[in-house]
């Protein structure tokens, strides 16, 4: 569910680097709405990355990650045609995978 | 898939109605999210919770950001770490009710430089705590906020 991240990897003189971009909301859960309500806090705050199969990086989020967050990372090795997977879990338990292929 | 055979709107219903009743547990799905390092009030709390106690400032450990950033919204900040098997890399920022904004952990052949982009309130330092072969190294940077990204 969500909306599809965007994926680009690379790889270039032996290092495959990895940028991603989910779309998300990120609500802190400090704003408040036009009545004086505060909304919910709603934010990704699990992101795990596998190259090839193999978790290179899995990320903790809070709060304070940018609306629609992006990010960007480099891994030893990896080629062209390498399957990226990324997965992100919300704290409201939604979760989302998506797949590139490294050029 | 559920949805193939029951409509969308009956699918939500249903998975609305078992959290309801207490058979999902949302909070089950990510249950490694380090819940104490996320909420911690101050900033020894913060990193009592990741385990790094005092770390030591370390010129190896580098913040690349934008020393003023005009949006507090988003704000790029780009960790690096030249120390040998770094296997975590932290950022948090000082004055925002949440301070540790990420935690990454990396794989064995994961190089230790990591962008995110961050909400800042106010001006803040932002520091980048380290792990790298047991143990604990920071480096901190003041970015200065024009306009904050935290309010309504």
């Amino acid at each position: 569910m969500g909306n599809p991240m965007k994926i680009r990897a690379a790889s270039k003189d032996g290092v495959t680097e990895i940028k991603v971009l989910m779309n998300h909301e990120m609500e802190t859960g400090q704003r408040k709405d036009a009545s004086g309500t505060v909304i919910p806090a709603w934010f990704i705050n699990e992101v795990t990355a596998k190259l090839d199969g193999k978790t290179v990086l899995s990320a903790q989020w809070g709060p304070s990650i940018s609306k629609n967050p992006y990010l960007a990372f480099k891994v030893k090795g990896g080629k062209a045609g390498d399957k990226v997977t990324v997965t992100w879990v919300d704290n409201k338990g939604d979760t989302r995978t998506d797949e590139a292929t490294v050029t | 898939m559920l949805e193939k055979s029951m409509g969308r709107r009956d699918a939500l219903a249903f998975l609305g109605a078992l959290t309801a009743a207490g058979f999902v547990l949302p909070r089950a799905a990510f249950a490694n999210w380090d819940k104490a390092a996320f909420e911690a009030k101050t900033m020894e709390d913060a990193l009592k919770a990741l385990g790094a106690g005092t770390p030591a400032g370390s010129g190896e450990v580098q913040i690349v950001a934008s020393d003023i950033a005009e949006n507090g919204a988003v704000v790029p900040v780009q960790a690096v770490s030249k120390l040998p098997n770094t296997e975590r890399i932290a950022i948090l920022v000082e004055k925002n009710p949440s301070m540790l904004a990420a935690s990454y952990d990396l794989g064995p052949e994961t190089v230790p430089d990591v962008t995110a982009r961050i909400k800042m309130g106010q001006t803040s330092n932002v520091i980048v705590v380290v792990k790298a072969d047991g143990k604990f190294y920071q480096a901190s940077k003041e970015i200065k906020v024009t306009l904050g990204g935290c309010g309504g």
